[in-house]
């Protein structure tokens, strides 16, 4: 299998605050990989850096081949990224926002309109088409923003916590959303922190105070820590942190 | 009580922190304040001057020598044809061209008469009107000069005194307008932003529901900006005393009672404003808009009222830095009592009242 | 690339709720507004007179300054201190004082002095309300001189006869000097400030986050930042002009092709500047009070209300960095002189170079990555 994402020794410090702190792991082309830790952990700054938003301060890492060091910018070209905050354009439609990153991403005018009447159709947003985004609920805008981060068909997708604020069966059309992905061959890397959803991925690191505690899939974790679920891994792992969530 | 102090104290924290904008609401005023008071002027002072004199005799270089040596002019070019004249004007080289006609000296001493044209750069209307006058007055002078001195030149002849301000430093005029434009800023802009901000991000209706009274959240949002207000009000008295030399004539508790009654309306507003706006853009166009460029422009702060058309005259009525503005430069400048300005203090005062009303119980409507 | 964005941030001004309304509003706002509020044209001083002699003389003088329609009469009174009373309640700007042996001393040829007392609050006003006195009473004094003592004017004393001529504003009409500087503010609040909002709007919104983990170069997106507000510029100085002529008869001597010229350059410069802004600030708060402070401080120092010429030699150095200061040259000079880009060079290379300049460090200080 081929390697998407390798990470050895990664850190990063503002001041004398060290974020993360000398983490290392590898994920694998078609892996759900996830990405967990309490408030503060860590994990945001982790996956920045993973992007091209923020640079180490030591240790190495690749994203699809390129080094997020040195190539920050062809590291862009081959991920996709999706916020906390859902950051499309909220006074531009639907489709425009497709259009709008399908182009920053160097697709032409003829693939994008072809992929976004596959997508409006495959999503059933045929009505929604001609819509602000403001207009939309919160369901309709995360399915749409993970639509957008993959649109251009990445090799890999950055996806930070995003299920926060919605209902258990939206969430589960998510993950729907999110195998089919895999399914065409996009990685997925995913920051959350409700444990039932560390269940759906193939593998799961928990983060500590900067530092990775567990990393395995989650039988072996559960086995490992003799938990019933994800919840009780975590719990037994959090307990050890030191850093005030704020 | 307890209460109200922790969420005061968890205010200035957050305000705090953002040292880049603090650090401008403190330099604001220190930058302000020493521009106004060394900077700007109208003083007209070194203008340059072309000359034509095609004979260069002993009138034509006397005069010269009087309007290059004195300070209000510098005799730059020397040129030969009026074509010149323009070309030193388009290029910004020469604001007035002193024109002698051919023969200058001979023909003062056997005609009697001889001709100056003076040719301003009227671009600025004021600053030609002013060199224009010097120049003639230099001219006149020297006239006077070479005239066998005769009793009844200069007849009348008018003694100036200047009221208040005998060296006309235009500090006197400003220092009461910065002082009411910052206290808007702070109080009216800021407030409005900060407040708005938190409706923006949600965190107001997380105080709202708090078991805290709404007049002690609004309490603690304004507390700090009022702080900065009085360290500002207090940094511009003690440059303009010890910087500008603009001397305090008046009572300084009158003064600071008026400023505190200011600061009050000015937060009021910025309250108002909070409440009828939903986003940060619409506060910030609506103080800038509605409240600086008013401010500014109709306050007397640096163009005085009494010449605008009456429309505008009456606007500023509304603008309550125009009242304020001038209470200062009564008592501050003038050195009057506080019964002179009873009429500013009165708007004022009915301001403040109207607006706290206002936006009280808009802020009750919304919570219901 | 830049096509789709620069669709994205035409398409976000005309979904704005006051953007466009602002484009059109805040030109002619300015433009109606301003030229009437900010003046110091001096009309209609308030005169205080005291005159102590009651003669036809003083009488006439009174009557020579109120004729003369920069002066009205708000009250005669009878002492000084009364008149005091009227400059501490503002109802006068200027005091006049005629002593008592006024005409006699006239008659005598001997000298004589009148007092001018001014309200200086406003060392501005003041100084033109005793300047225009003083020349009124000067022109008054030589009225008299050929009445009273004909022989003296007309004798073979020396007389050096000065005629004045006012060129490029023959009227010394105040409007005429304020307008084509305006245009300049409208531009710069414009084009400097929108840019700065809009770049730490999408700071604040996340959507900036989104762009900088794509493969978006900077260039592309400063440019695609950029473009919008050129021609949002070009419109409001269009619609400056149209105001201009409209309202206040006002067309350039000089050629529309060379304003547009440097308003092309200068806009070029400002939206850099608010970018650069912009690219440090991270809240909207902190952008408005950076740009807000940068405003004022370039609009004071830029000539539209005290001349630079009057300035002291430090102000007039920090003056030569202030673009403001560059275009209001220009566009005075084209609008009333005539002015060509040869006689412009130097502007045309100060403002080339703060094009330059700062969307440089626009560039520079656009971190995709920190």
């Amino acid at each position: 299998m081929e390697t998407v994402i390798k990470v050895e020794n990664l850190t990063k410090r503002f001041g004398s605050f060290t974020a993360v702190d000398n983490i290392s792991f590898e994920v694998k082309k078609g892996e759900i990989f996830g990405f967990l830790g309490a408030n503060g952990a860590g994990k945001t700054t982790a996956m920045r850096m993973l992007c091209g938003l923020s640079l180490p301060t030591e240790g190495k890492g690749t994203v699809a081949g390129y080094d997020i060091y040195t190539q920050p910018e062809l590291v862009k070209k081959s991920i996709g990224y999706m916020s906390q905050k859902f950051s499309m354009y909220e006074d531009l439609k639907v489709w425009e926002n497709l259009e709008l990153f399908g182009g920053i991403y160097g697709m032409s005018d003829e693939i994008i309109k072809i992929k976004t009447d596959e997508l409006m159709a495959s999503l059933n947003f045929e009505e929604e088409r001609d819509k602000l985004v403001k207009s939309l609920p919160l369901g309709f805008k995360q399915k749409l923003a993970f639509s957008v981060s993959i649109f251009h068909t990445p090799k890999v997708v950055f996806l930070d916590e995003p299920t926060g604020g919605v209902d258990p069966i939206t969430r589960r059309r998510f993950w729907e959303m999110i195998y089919d992905a895999t399914a065409r061959g996009i990685t997925v890397f995913v920051t959350t922190h409700y444990m039932d959803e560390a269940e759906y991925c193939d593998r799961v690191s928990i983060m500590v105070d900067g530092r990775i505690e567990a990393l395995d899939s989650p039988k072996n974790l559960k086995a490992t820590y003799k938990a019933k679920n994800m919840d009780e891994v975590f719990q037994q792992l959090a307990r050890k942190s030191k850093r005030k969530a704020d | 009580m307890k209460q109200l102090w922790s969420f005061i104290r968890k205010e200035f924290h957050h305000i705090f922190r953002d040292r880049t904008t603090v650090m401008i609401l403190l330099l604001m005023p220190v930058i302000q304040i020493i521009l106004f008071g060394f900077a700007l002027s109208t003083e007209v002072k070194d203008t340059k001057v072309v000359v034509i004199a095609n004979t260069n005799d002993d009138a034509t270089q006397r005069i010269i020598d009087r309007i290059d040596a004195s300070e209000y002019f510098d005799v730059v070019i020397m040129a030969h044809n009026s074509g010149e004249i323009n070309a030193a004007f388009r290029d910004g080289k020469a604001k007035l061209a002193m024109v002698f006609e051919d023969h200058f000296s001979e023909n003062l001493k056997h005609t009697g008469t001889a001709h100056i044209q003076l040719i301003a750069d009227a671009t600025d209307p004021n600053a030609a009107t002013s060199f224009m006058f010097y120049a003639s007055n230099i001219i006149n002078n020297f006239q006077q000069d070479i005239s066998q001195p005769q009793s009844g030149s200069g007849m009348i002849q008018p003694e100036v005194k200047m009221l208040y301000n005998p060296q006309m430093i235009s500090a006197f005029n400003f220092v009461p307008g910065v002082l009411g434009m910052i206290m808007i800023l702070i109080c009216a802009m800021m407030t409005s932003i900060a407040i708005v901000r938190e409706k923006e991000m949600g965190t107001m209706e997380i105080l709202l529901v708090s078991p805290m009274k709404p007049i002690y959240t609004i309490l603690s949002k304004i507390a700090p900006y009022f702080v900065l207000s009085v360290i500002n009000f207090i940094t511009i008295m003690l440059l303009s005393v010890f910087v500008l030399k603009v001397p305090i004539v008046g009572s300084f508790v009158s003064l600071f009672a008026v400023s505190l009654l200011y600061i009050f309306v000015a937060l009021s507003l910025g309250l108002l404003i909070s409440t009828l706006t939903s986003s940060q853009l619409a506060a910030m166009m609506i103080s800038g808009m509605g409240l600086m460029i008013p401010v500014m422009l109709l306050s007397g702060m640096i163009f005085p009222v009494e010449n605008m058309p009456a429309f505008l005259r009456f606007i500023s009525n509304f603008v309550p830095a125009r009242w304020y503005i001038d209470a200062v430069k009564t008592i501050m400048i003038k050195g009057l009592s506080i019964t002179a300005v009873l009429k500013d203090i009165g708007v004022l005062v009915l301001m403040g009242t109207v607006l706290v009303t206002i936006s009280l119980k808009k802020f009750k409507v919304r919570l219901e | 690339m830049i096509k789709y964005l620069l669709k994205k941030e035409f398409k976000q001004i005309i979904r704005n709720p006051f953007l466009p309304k602002m484009i059109f509003m805040f030109p002619l706002m300015v433009l109606l507004v301003f030229p009437w509020a900010a003046s110091y044209e001096i009309k209609n001083l308030n005169l205080s007179v005291i005159d102590n002699d009651h003669s036809t003389y003083s009488r006439r003088l009174t009557q020579t300054i109120i004729s003369s329609n920069y002066f009205r009469l708000t009250d005669k009174s009878a002492s000084y201190n009364q008149a005091l009373k009227s400059i501490e309640s503002n109802k006068a700007d200027i005091i006049l004082e005629i002593p008592q042996n006024f005409e006699k001393s006239i008659i005598n040829r001997e000298p004589v002095k009148v007092m001018l007392s001014a309200n200086a609050v406003n060392g501005m006003k003041g100084g033109i309300a005793t300047t225009y006195l003083s020349m009124i009473i000067g022109a008054f004094n030589t009225t008299l001189i050929s009445e009273l003592f004909p022989e003296m004017a007309g004798s073979s004393s020396n007389m050096i006869q000065i005629d004045s001529q006012y060129r490029f504003n023959k009227h010394l009409n105040y409007q005429v000097f304020m307008v084509p500087a305006l245009m300049v503010m409208i531009l710069t609040l414009l084009c400097g400030f929108l840019p700065a909002v809009s770049i730490v709007f999408e700071k604040e919104l996340g959507t900036m986050e989104q762009i900088n983990v794509s493969p978006v170069p900077k260039i592309t997106f400063i440019l695609a930042k950029l473009i919008p507000f050129w021609i949002i510029g070009f419109i409001a100085i269009t619609i400056g002009f149209t105001v201009a002529w409209l309202d206040y008869g006002l067309i350039p001597v000089g050629h529309f092709y060379i304003i547009y010229t440097f308003a092309a350059i200068y806009i070029f410069a400002i939206s850099g500047m608010g970018i650069v802004i912009s690219n440090f600030a991270s809240t909207l708060q902190q952008a408005v009070f950076i740009v807000f402070f940068f405003m004022m401080l370039f609009i004071m120092l830029s000539g539209l209300y005290t001349p630079v010429d009057s300035m002291p030699n430090w102000a007039k150095w920090i003056a030569a960095f202030n673009p403001l200061k560059h275009l209001m040259i220009v566009m005075r000079s084209i609008y009333l002189k005539g002015s060509n880009f040869t006689q412009l060079g130097g502007e045309l290379a100060a403002l080339l170079g703060f094009a330059v300049f700062f969307n440089g460090l626009a560039v520079l200080s656009y971190r995709k990555t920190n």
